[in-house]
């Protein structure tokens, strides 16, 4: 455990990004959401998670990328901060990984500024780059 | 904690708040009972610690306890020297009892000096002149009833048969009254046993009837009923759709137990405001004395209940007022004996039920607010202009002093004057869906009325359709319904400027549409007045502050009884909702915040009046040159200041994110390394003698393009507004002048210099980014 790490993985407009396991509380298919009028763009709106209002953030919106196509439903990777639960909404989810360390690394410089703000920094993969995300950054929409 | 010393703690702090309330009356009315029960109470605190060995504790009690038995037996009489003394081991007490509750120990201190003037009080205090009331002991005061008593009221013995065995006591026999009457034959021993059974009955009887519940399990309870709530409404929802008789019957019987059972629940939840007033006759007492007034403190409605929730919030907001009064409200006892009024002032505190909500009432017979001189304030604060101001009806003019930035006070005190008081008092209480109201007549007091709802936790509401999404309006706020169809619809909406209002009974009401204030988009479901195509339009009048306003729906369902939950931070920005909460169909629905949609929709003047304020003061800024200064406090006596345009943020840093790199402190921050400079060393302030590793570092964040800085401060006090006037230049290093901030002369810091010292670069850097 020392030098491998568990991400919990998903895709979002082709790309491939990973929060840390222990963040992540569950995994759900597409929710029934109530939308959120005057609220960031990035809030899609709340789900009732078993009688907890979670708020549910585009991913898409928040790094920035297009839109998701009409007709597909995306998924929900619920994570827990430090003020509770919010619900990060991906096209896709993918397996559980475990990464060497020794495959890590920072960020490149030229990526696009709202992504270098949210990712802690890439895993190189034999057939891909898994971007990890701060799970506690994403959610904080203040900054 | 052991369970031992909580038990103490809990046991000790509500000694200590009765000893409080006890000491104040005493001063009013010295009794022997007073003085027992302040006796009882610290001995029982003196042996318990001694048993724990919490040694300080025990040593600090012992003193006291020594004086209080000098004052019970009347060997010395009651004097404010002698009260001042034992309030203040009271407050000594108590934070070390805060300290056992926090770190487990009474932490490192020394006490000698309350030791030795409670020892010196003892000594040389004046002689009681009533020596002769030493006879009645503590045993007298206590209210258990005695043996003898028990036996007569049984019909075993006669009342002769007690005279005489208490003759042979008072003789000077060691036995005790029951081993006389069996001796003398009067009783019989099985009958003087049971005596003394029932005799231990009766004092343990009020602890045998009531438990101590945590308030996490309360508050656990209070979640878990919420969510039954929600499953109940949810069945029955789904029973409207069934014919099953035993099903039917069956959900009735849930209803009916959820709704007891929510009852009560909230009921054990309900504590009297009792809890909140006890802490105020010590607070004006000491208050008092410090400004030399005479004030007497009267309550009544004591025993009225509210949610435990709510009497949190209102603690502070209270206790505020309380002060203000004393300080503000009631007059010197010449200025009042020069007005024809009794030299001791009254503070009046009244709590009641009405309509579903608590009113709290506090009124002093001081006074009064000025009208005038609000307005002059006001206006000289930039808060109105003269012609608004001269348009105002008396109570609008006393009700700015709930304005932020204003304060009436012509010599800031350290208890109030600073202008951050009433504003705050009025959004706390506004928070938890209260409202303040103040009325004033001028000498002959002020009278502050509270208005705030029993609980938070579950409220009926109005559930309504906007667009297809639905909402919640809490009943609070409702008025009436209003609903208008075919011609009525077409015409009963008039327009003032594109502003849409209603004839209400013949007075004019602004309309709201909520879709337009929430922007929504869409088609309604069921009719969109604005269109005038669809003859039906839905008016809920609302009231927010002391405004009705008619919100414009399109469509009213029901009546629920709705469990409250927050919202997430990142849509705590919207004040628009107050909250959400989940229907019986198990989707969520937002709840509307109706004052901050009346203000969002600039119903509420307060919106336009603080733009306004905001103006007027930005104008009023560039002739007087005011300034805003961050007040923080390095080592252990600096006091220094910086302009608040230079701090760009206030952080809290564990001191375990601290990092080194090199000899440098940093800490990693927005994606950052940011280096830290503590003032502390920087300035050669004396250090503060005791250093809690636990608490997290204060840091005023500079920022300068996209570099950082952090400056580390001990505490950040305050945000201060002030003419610029450097009075004195000062030769010391980082150090730009002085000011008088708040009466006491302030260190202004010169950020550049000690941003200098540390790195040189850091401006030339910036300098060379902006060239390039």
């Amino acid at each position: 455990m020392a030098d491998n790490r568990q991400y919990c993985t998903f895709y979002l407009d082709g790309h491939f990004f990973g929060v840390e396991v222990m963040k992540v509380q569950e995994v759900l298919r597409y929710q029934e959401m109530t939308r959120v009028p005057l609220a960031p763009e990035v809030v899609r709106g709340l789900i009732n998670l078993r009688g907890h209002i979670v708020t549910a953030i585009e991913m898409r919106r928040r790094l920035k990328f297009a839109e998701r196509p009409q007709g597909e439903v995306p998924m929900n990777v619920v994570v827990r901060g430090e003020d509770g639960e919010v619900s990060l909404l991906v096209d896709e989810i993918g397996d559980v990984l475990e990464v060497d360390e020794a495959s890590f690394e920072r960020p490149p410089e030229t990526i696009s500024n709202e992504a270098r703000e949210l990712v802690r920094g890439v895993y190189k993969l034999q057939d891909k780059l898994l971007l990890v995300l701060d799970s506690e950054k994403v959610v904080n929409l203040a900054a | 904690m052991d369970d031992l010393v909580k038990e103490f703690l809990v046991e000790s702090y509500e000694n200590l708040d009765r000893m409080d309330r006890d000491f104040v009356e005493l001063e009013k009315n010295p009794s022997k009972d007073t003085l027992g029960n302040i006796f009882r109470a610290i001995h029982t605190i003196k042996g318990t610690c001694g048993f724990l060995g919490f040694s300080k504790l025990e040593s600090v009690t012992h003193v006291g306890e020594s004086l209080l038995s000098m004052l019970r037996d009347g060997e010395i009489d009651v004097d404010p020297l002698i009260t001042d003394a034992l309030l203040a081991m009271v407050d000594v007490v108590r934070e070390m009892l805060t300290g056992i509750e926090n770190n487990g120990s009474e932490g490192e201190r020394d006490d000698s000096a309350l030791i030795a003037k409670l020892t010196s009080l003892q000594k040389c205090a004046a002689p009681a002149k009533t020596p002769a009331a030493a006879a009645g002991s503590a045993a007298s005061a206590q209210p258990e009833p005695k043996l003898g008593e028990i036996l007569i009221e049984s019909g075993q013995i006669s009342l002769e048969d007690i005279d005489r065995a208490l003759e042979e006591q008072a003789k000077g026999d060691p036995r005790r009254v029951g081993e006389i009457l069996v001796q003398q034959g009067a009783a019989k021993p099985a009958e003087v046993l049971e005596a003394l059974q029932t005799q231990s009955e009766s004092k343990t009887a009020v602890s045998d009837t009531s438990v101590r519940v945590d308030v996490g399990l309360l508050d656990k309870l209070m979640n878990l009923v919420g969510e039954l709530v929600l499953a109940r409404n949810q069945i029955l929802q789904y029973t409207n759709t069934q014919e099953d008789a035993a099903f039917l019957a069956t959900s009735q019987r849930l209803n009916l137990i959820t709704t007891e059972l929510q009852e009560g629940v909230m009921k054990t939840r309900m504590q009297p405001i009792g809890n909140v007033w006890s802490k105020f006759p010590r607070i004006v007492r000491d208050l008092a004395a410090a400004c030399g007034k005479q004030v007497r403190v009267e309550m009544e409605g004591k025993e009225t209940e509210l949610d435990r929730t709510i009497i949190e919030a209102i603690k502070d907001p209270l206790t505020h007022v309380v002060r203000n009064s004393v300080d503000h409200g009631i007059e010197s006892p010449e200025a009042r004996r020069a007005a024809g009024k009794p030299a001791e002032g009254t503070l009046f505190l009244r709590a009641f039920h009405e309509g579903g909500q608590v009113n709290i009432e506090i009124s002093d017979d001081g006074a009064g607010i000025n009208p005038e001189r609000v307005r002059d304030k006001a206006i000289q604060k930039g808060l109105v202009s003269a012609e608004q101001a001269a348009r105002m009806s008396e109570r609008e003019l006393v009700n700015m002093i709930f304005m932020p930035g204003f304060s009436t006070a012509e010599k800031v005190t350290n208890v109030s004057g600073r202008g951050v008081g009433m504003d705050v008092v009025k959004t706390n209480i506004e928070k938890i869906g209260g409202t303040v109201d103040v009325q004033s007549h001028k000498g002959q007091g002020t009278t502050l009325k509270v208005k705030i709802p029993l609980t938070l936790a579950i409220i009926p509401a109005l559930i309504v359709t906007s667009r297809g999404d639905r909402y919640a309006i809490p009943q609070v706020n409702l008025l009436e319904l209003v609903r208008l169809e075919g011609e009525q619809a077409k015409k009963g909406i008039e327009t003032i400027h594109g502003a849409p209002v209603y004839r209400l009974r013949g007075n004019l009401l602004p309309l709201v549409y909520l879709n337009h204030e929430l922007r929504v988009e869409g088609v309604a479901a069921a009719g969109d007045a604005s269109e005038s195509q669809n003859p039906t339009i839905n008016i809920i009048i609302l009231q927010a502050d002391d405004r009705q306003f008619g919100l414009v729906v399109d469509e009213i369902n029901d009546t629920e009884e709705i469990v409250v939950k927050p919202l997430s931070k990142q849509l705590k920005g919207i004040t628009a909702f107050s909250g959400a909460t989940i229907m019986g169909d198990g989707s969520v629905a937002l709840i509307l915040d109706v004052l901050g949609i009346a203000q969002r929709a600039k119903v509420v003047s307060e919106v336009k009046e603080r733009a306004l304020a905001e103006k007027l003061e930005s104008q009023s800024d560039q002739k007087e040159q005011r300034q805003a200064f961050m007040l923080f406090e390095v080592g252990k006596n600096g006091r220094l200041v910086m302009p608040l345009s230079m701090v760009a943020r206030l952080e809290e840093f564990p001191l375990a994110k601290v990092e080194h790199s090199g000899d440098q402190d940093v800490v990693q921050y927005r994606g950052q390394i940011m280096p830290l400079i503590h003032l502390q060393k920087s300035l050669n302030c004396e250090p503060v003698e005791e250093i809690d590793d636990n608490q997290p570092l204060q840091v005023l964040v500079y920022a300068q393009r996209d570099r950082c800085v952090g400056m580390v401060v001990n505490r950040i006090l305050d945000i201060v507004e002030q003419a610029v006037m450097v009075k004195r230049e000062v030769e010391r290093n980082g150090i730009l002048g002085s000011l008088v901030i708040q009466e006491r002369v302030t260190d202004v810091l010169d950020v550049q210099r000690i941003i200098n010292d540390y790195d040189p670069t850091f401006f030339r850097q910036n300098e060379t980014a902006k060239a390039a």
